[in-house]
């Protein structure tokens, strides 16, 4: 049974692997030489003004929030979809009522405006 | 012709080795075509583009420029790679493998032709699922350990973009196993045989849009590519990559497209499914039968119709502004898939499968 994601195993490190290699030979092949100019970050041809560790919008990790919410709801929805066909009308009732709850907090932060991003 | 090699080498190696050896080469034999389809797919999206803009595209190294993709690799193997002093250096590098790895692992999973896969696994869909996203810690992290004001806000922008557009794309996945009723990729094709009336694609064609649309905001390719915007932060989270560092992540965006691509047309396009399925005066020819019958060949067209449909988009839409890109993920896109699921659920509950 887990024999069967051993292919996965191996095609991951495949993946990881090529690109270590790509890097490695990026790194072996090409040229050296460092100065302070062309290692500073680049913006625009200014020296750079401060550091970019800068304050951001707070509406970023709002939406890293609700994305938790809401993936989750799908880490549920996905093995109701699968046996849909053997639960039948119960299981529709079910998942009614669980859409619901997401479905009124999901009115609720439309309204709220957490969604706009004027 | 997997047992003969096996037999070969089991006269000198233990078992393990063996079945280890056999996998990779599977692996490999998966991967290089990949690659070879990742370089001419950057070949084929400047030649389109340029026809859509009356341009001739790459036309000088080799016949008809199709040389190009191994010109472009070789000399940015022999371009420096520079590693801005203020950047953080260990999670600066360790960012393109992040993005490679899953794009390159999610084709674990993806069954080519009728048994023809690798890990014919249940949980396939919910392992790509995983998978996909992946695929933005690469982007964030390159973002971040660059420690430029531009990588950064392309990094804070593509988080935001591609979380909302993965709860899109989870919802229409949704729709597609209520249909088929299993998440292993070759049962969802095969849920879909019969004709081409019996492809996901007419029953869940609003979901079959928002997959398409979700898939090409994953991605970040125009017109939802403000992670990259050129006008606004030059070339967004790999502003500071440059030569084999920086075309790690162009293969593996690439490599996503394709997975994209292909993932549209097995789960709403039937897959390796020939679209004159059932017509049998056609698929019982003698020779031209092969080619109308199911086969690799067909799943190929497909994902390519979609990789067509990536340039065609780029060519012709204007750049979306980020607050109509959240605008259309949460406001539109999901709204949609909740009360498509909804409808389809009540279908099914009252046993009524338009689809079979």
């Amino acid at each position: 049974m887990l024999g069967e994601y051993l292919p996965i195993l191996v095609f991951l490190a495949v993946g990881f692997g090529l690109a270590v290699v790509l890097l490695g030979l990026g790194l072996l092949a090409g040229p050296r030489r460092p100065d302070a100019e062309k290692d500073s970050p680049f913006e625009c041809g200014f020296p750079a003004f401060e550091d970019s560790r800068i304050k951001f919008d707070v509406r970023y990790y709002l939406v890293a929030i609700l994305f938790i919410i809401f993936d989750l709801e799908i880490a549920f929805l996905f093995p109701w979809a699968i046996v849909l066909d053997t639960i039948g009308v119960f299981g529709i009732v079910a998942m009614g009522i669980f859409l619901t709850i997401l479905i009124v907090g999901f009115i609720y932060e439309w309204k709220k405006g957490a969604l706009e991003w004027e | 012709m997997m047992e003969i090699l096996a037999n070969f080498f089991g006269a000198f190696l233990p078992e393990w080795m063996v079945t280890l050896l056999i996998i990779l080469i599977k692996v490999v034999a998966i991967v290089l075509p990949l690659i070879l389809l990742v370089a001419y797919a950057t070949y084929a999206e400047r030649k389109i583009i340029g026809f859509m803009q009356v341009r001739v595209g790459p036309n000088r190294v080799g016949f008809k420029g199709l040389l190009q993709p191994f010109a472009d690799m070789f000399k940015l193997i022999f371009k420096e790679i520079v590693i801005p002093a203020r950047s953080n250096r260990f999670l600066f590098l360790i960012a393109p493998l992040l993005a490679m790895g899953p794009a390159f692992a999610a084709w674990a999973v993806i069954p080519f032709s009728d048994g023809m896969v690798l890990a014919d696994v249940n949980a396939g869909l919910l392992f790509l699922l995983a998978l996909t996203s992946l695929g933005v810690y690469g982007v964030i992290i390159a973002g971040w350990a660059s420690n430029s004001k531009y990588a950064q806000l392309s990094a804070l922008r593509i988080g935001a973009q591609m979380v909302s557009y993965e709860i899109a794309m989870g919802f229409a996945l949704v729709g597609v196993l209520m249909a088929s009723g299993s998440l292993n990729l070759g049962d969802i094709v095969r849920a879909q045989s019969g004709s081409i009336f019996s492809w996901f694609v007419w029953p869940l064609f609003g979901l079959f849009l928002v997959y398409f649309i979700s898939g090409v905001a994953e991605t970040n390719r125009a017109p939802f590519d403000v992670a990259e915007g050129e006008s606004e932060i030059v070339a967004g989270f790999h502003v500071e990559y440059s030569g084999m560092a920086f075309s790690i992540f162009f293969l593996a965006e690439y490599a996503n497209m394709w997975l994209i691509a292909a993932l549209t047309s097995l789960m709403f396009l039937g897959g390796w499914l020939s679209p004159f399925q059932g017509l049998t005066f056609l698929t019982d020819m003698p020779v031209l039968g092969r080619v109308f019958g199911d086969g690799i060949h067909w799943l190929l067209l497909k994902a390519s119709f979609f990789m067509l449909l990536f340039f065609w988009f780029r060519a012709t839409f204007p750049r979306y502004r980020y607050d109509q890109i959240m605008r259309l993920g949460w406001k539109i896109l999901i709204p949609i898939t909740l009360v498509w699921i909804f409808a389809e659920g009540l279908a099914i509950a009252l046993g009524w499968k338009p689809w079979l």
